[in-house]
C-alpha cells in the first residue's frame, strides 16, 4: 500500500488546518451558511435531510487495518455506530456534529485519510478494481497509476472548479470491476500488438439524466504521458465544458455534442502542445510509487488445500460461501474473499464500527494487512490462505458478515433514497430491503446466478440503475412513490443502459414484479444462461409481458 | 475598483488602476494596445489562442469569474503565462473567495480587484499549503521534484 512521505502527510494536515478555521469562522457567525458552503463542500461536508454527511475518501478503494480501525472508531465516536460504503469506494457519515468535523478530519490524517475533494465540481476519488493486485486477470497492478493521478489531482489549481464534478476510473483486468465505460475517464490498462503496454483511453461515460456508454477516444497512450494526456482533456473540458446548466455541465455532454473525433482532435491538439512539459511523471517517480505496490510476501503453497477441502465437505453454509463469495487469486493456495455489506433485510453497504473491527482484525491476521472497499458496496480481503478461509468465514459469520450473495439477486447496489438525501423522489433502501428479503433462501439465489439489481431513488441514479441488470428508478407521481424498471444494463465489459419497459409501478407491486421478472427467466433460461444473457436473446418483450402480468 | 497585487509572493493594496481597458471586441476592431498602459479585457468564453503571443502587447490583461464556480479563467490564465510567454499583469475580476487566492497565483494571476481591507487575512491564504503536487504557471516546485533533489542530494 502507499504510505505517506512527508509531503502527502504535509499537504493533508495543511488541508485540515485550513478546514478547522473555516468552521470557526462559521461557528462563530463571522461565515454565513452561504458562504461556508463552497468551502464545506470543498472537504466533503453535505447537509441532508436530517443532517450534515461526511465523505471521506478511499483512495481506489484501499484500505489498511489501521485505517478501518479508525473509521470505525469515527463511526462509534462521531456518529450513531455505523458508516456507509459508498459505490465510489469511499465511506461516509450520515451523523456528524459541525463542530466535531475537524477533529474527525484531524484523526484522519493520523492514519493517512481525509476528505478532500470528495465533493465539489472537482477531480473526485479515483476508484479502480477491488481485485487490483490479487487477480490473475490484470495486466499489470492498477493502483500505482491511480496514486500518481490521486497527487495530480489534489488541489490541482487549474482544475478545481469544473463545469461539474469529475470521476476517473482505472482497470487493468479484461473484466471490468471498476465500470470504467461509465465514468468522466475511464482508463483501462492492456498490451498493444508490439506487447507495450498503455492506458485505453474513454471519455464521457457516465449516468444520471443522460446516461452514456463512454467513448474510446485513444485506443493506446503510453503509461508515460499519462499525466499530461489527462491534463489536455480536463483543460478541454475546462474551457468548453457548458456551464449555463447543471445538467448538461457533465464531459459527457461536450463530447457529445462536439463528436467523439472532433472532442479527440482538440484534446490531442492541447496535449501536442503541453505533452513536453513537465507534467509527466520521471520514471524515478513512477518506480517509487510502484514499490508501495509490490506484491506481498506470499508463502509457496499448492493449489488445493486439504483443510479447506475437509471444511467444504463438512459444512454446507461454508461451502456455499466458498462457492459464492472467494473468487481466484493468482498466487497458489490463496483466495480473494469478498465481505458482503448486504445481509438479507439489511441497509446496502452499511457497516457497524463492530463489524469494522472484525474486518480490520481478519485483514491484519490473514490477508497482508488489506481491505479492498468495492463500488458494490461489499469488501473484500484480496488476500487470504486457503487453509485459512474456514477460520476467516467463521469470524464473518459471528459478526453477520457472511451472506453468501455476491454477484447474486439480494447483492443489491441501493443509492441513500429519501432516508438521507435531499435530492430523493423515493426511498430506494426499503426497497432493497424487501427484494432482499424476498429472495432469503439462499438454495434460490444460488441457483438465479449473477443478477445485477440496482435502485436509484431519482433521476441523478446515485444507485447505478441504468447498469443494472434490473435496475429500478424511483419517480414522484403526484406525491406517491413510483417505481420505474429497466432491463437489461450492465457496467461491466459488456456495458450497456437498460431498457425502459413502461409505466412505473407503485411500492407495493414492485418487488412481485421483480419476482415475476426473475421467475420468467428461471422457466426460459438454457444452461448456464445468466438473466443478462437470456434478456439479450429473448429481448424485452417477453420480459416486459411477465413484468406486468398481474398489474 | 480597489485592488491587491502580488509582490514578491505578498498581497498588496495598490490605489490606481494605471491601465486603460480595450475589450476584445474593440481590439479585435483594431484599436492599438498603448505600451505599458493597456489592458486587454478577456472574456472566459474566448480561447486565449485567440489573442496568442500579441498579448505581449498589453500591460495586463483582465480575467473574469462571473461567479466563484466558474473556473474557465483559470486555464485562459496558464495558457498566457506558458504557452504565450506573457510577462505583463494578469488582473482576477469577478466573485472571488479566500481560499481560491492561492489556486488563481498558481495559474499565474497577479492582480486582484477586491476588498483590500482584508489583505492580511488574504495573504494567509497564500501559507496555507506549504508543498504542491503539480507543476503549473508558478515557481512552486511539485513534491516529486522536491522528493528527486533529496534523493540526488542523499546519494
Ligand atoms: S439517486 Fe437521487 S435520491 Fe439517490 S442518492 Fe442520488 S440524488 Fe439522492
Amino acid at each position: 500500500m502507499y504510505r505517506y512521505d512527508e509531503f502527502d502527510a504535509a499537504i493533508v494536515y495543511d488541508r485540515v488546518k485550513q478546514f478547522r478555521g473555516q468552521v470557526e469562522r462559521r461557528l462563530s457567525g463571522e461565515l454565513s451558511e452561504d458562504e461556508f458552503k463552497p468551502l464545506r463542500l470543498m472537504n466533503g461536508l453535505y447537509l441532508q435531510l436530517h443532517a450534515y454527511m461526511l465523505r471521506v475518501a478511499i483512495p481506489y478503494g484501499t484500505l489498511s487495518s489501521k485505517q478501518l480501525r479508525k473509521l470505525a472508531h469515527i463511526a462509534r465516536k462521531y456518529d450513531k455506530g455505523y458508516a456507509h460504503f459508498t459505490t465510489r469506494q469511499n465511506v461516509q457519515y450520515n451523523w456528524p456534529a459541525l463542530v466535531d468535523v475537524p477533529d474527525i478530519l484531524d484523526g484522519l490524517s493520523t492514519v493517512e485519510m481525509h476528505a478532500i475533494q470528495t465533493s465539489g465540481n472537482c477531480i473526485r476519488n479515483v476508484t479502480s478494481d477491488q481485485y487490483a493486485g490479487a487477480t490473475a486477470e490484470e495486466i499489470e497492478d492498477p493502483r500505482p497509476w491511480c496514486e500518481i493521478i490521486r497527487q495530480w489531482s489534489t488541489l490541482h489549481p487549474e482544475f478545481s472548479f469544473l463545469p461539474r464534478k469529475f470521476k476517473i476510473a482505472v482497470t487493468a483486468s479484461d473484466h471490468d470491476r471498476a465500470a470504467v465505460r461509465v465514468h468522466d475517464i475511464g482508463l483501462r490498462l492492456h498490451k498493444s500488438l508490439t506487447g507495450e503496454v498503455g492506458f485505453e483511453v474513454i471519455v464521457g461515460g457516465g449516468l444520471g439524466r443522460t446516461p452514456i456508454i463512454g467513448p474510446t477516444i485513444r485506443e493506446f497512450l503510453p503509461k508515460k504521458h499519462l499525466l499530461s494526456y489527462l491534463e489536455a482533456i480536463l483543460r478541454v473540458y475546462n474551457l468548453y465544458g457548458r456551464r449555463d446548466n447543471k445538467y448538461k455541465a457533465r464531459i459527457k455532454i461536450l463530447v457529445n455534442a462536439e463528436g467523439v473525433d472532433r472532442f479527440r482532435e482538440q484534446v490531442e491538439q492541447e496535449w501536442a502542445l503541453i505533452k513536453g512539459s513537465d507534467l509527466d511523471l520521471p520514471v524515478c517517480e513512477i518506480d517509487r510509487i510502484r514499490v508501495y505496490f509490490s506484491p506481498p510476501v506470499f508463502e509457496r503453497l499448492p493449489h488445493e488445500s486439504a483443510s479447506l477441502k475437509e471444511s467444504i465437505q463438512s459444512d454446507d453454509g461454508f461451502a456455499r460461501w466458498v462457492r459464492v463469495n472467494t473468487a481466484a487469486h493468482k498466487q497458489p493456495g490463496y483466495a480473494i474473499v469478498n465481505i458482503s455489506l448486504k445481509p438479507i433485510g439489511g441497509v446496502p453497504g452499511d457497516a457497524t464500527d463492530a463489524q469494522m473491527e472484525a474486518a480490520a482484525d481478519l485483514a491484519e491476521r490473514y490477508s497482508f494487512d488489506e481491505i479492498r472497499v468495492t463500488h458494490e458496496q461489499n469488501l473484500c480481503l484480496p488476500h487470504v490462505k486457503k487453509d485459512n478461509l474456514f477460520a476467516v468465514w467463521t469470524t464473518l459469520k459471528q459478526h453477520d458478515l457472511a451472506t453468501a450473495n455476491i454477484g447474486l439477486v439480494s447483492d443489491i447496489i441501493a443509492c441513500p433514497g429519501l432516508d438521507y438525501c435531499t435530492l430523493a423522489n423515493t426511498r430506494s433502501i426499503p426497497i432493497a430491503q424487501r427484494i432482499s428479503e424476498r429472495f432469503a433462501d439462499f438454495d434460490v439465489q444460488e441457483n438465479l446466478g449473477e443478477i445485477k439489481v440496482k435502485i436509484s431513488g431519482c433521476i441523478n441514479a446515485c444507485g447505478h440503475h441504468h447498469v443494472g441488470h434490473i435496475g429500478i428508478l424511483g419517480v414522484d407521481k403526484k406525491g406517491e412513490e413510483f417505481y420505474q424498471v429497466t432491463l437489461g444494463g450492465s457496467a461491466a465489459e459488456d456495458a450497456c443502459l437498460g431498457d425502459i419497459v413502461g409505466r412505473g409501478l407503485s411500492s407495493g407491486e414492485v418487488v412481485d414484479a421483480v419476482e415475476r421478472l426473475v421467475d420468467f427467466y428461471r422457466g426460459e433460461r438454457n444452461d448456464g444462461e445468466r438473466f443478462l444473457d437470456a434478456y439479450r436473446r429473448l429481448g424485452p418483450g417477453p420480459f416486459k409481458e411477465a413484468l406486468y402480468a398481474n398489474a | 475598483m480597489p485592488m491587491l497585487e502580488l509582490v514578491e509572493g505578498k498581497l498588496i493594496r495598490v490605489d490606481t488602476t494605471p491601465c486603460e481597458e480595450i475589450s476584445l471586441v474593440v481590439w479585435r476592431g483594431g484599436a492599438q494596445p498603448e505600451a505599458g498602459v493597456s489592458a486587454l479585457v478577456l472574456p472566459n468564453d474566448a480561447p486565449a489562442e485567440d489573442v496568442g503571443h500579441e498579448v505581449n502587447a498589453f500591460a495586463a490583461v483582465v480575467l473574469e469569474f462571473p461567479t466563484f464556480k466558474d473556473g474557465r479563467a483559470y486555464s485562459q490564465a496558464r495558457i498566457l503565462r506558458e504557452r504565450f510567454g506573457y510577462g505583463g499583469k494578469i488582473r482576477a475580476r469577478g466573485e472571488i473567495l479566500r481560499d481560491q487566492i492561492a489556486f488563481m497565483v498558481r495559474c499565474g494571476f497577479d492582480a486582484f480587484e477586491m476588498e483590500t481591507s482584508k489583505s492580511g487575512f488574504y495573504n494567509q491564504a497564500l501559507l496555507d499549503f506549504s508543498h504542491v503536487y503539480q507543476p503549473a504557471a508558478d515557481a512552486a516546485l511539485p513534491v516529486w521534484r522536491q522528493r528527486a533533489q533529496r534523493a540526488v542530494a542523499a546519494e
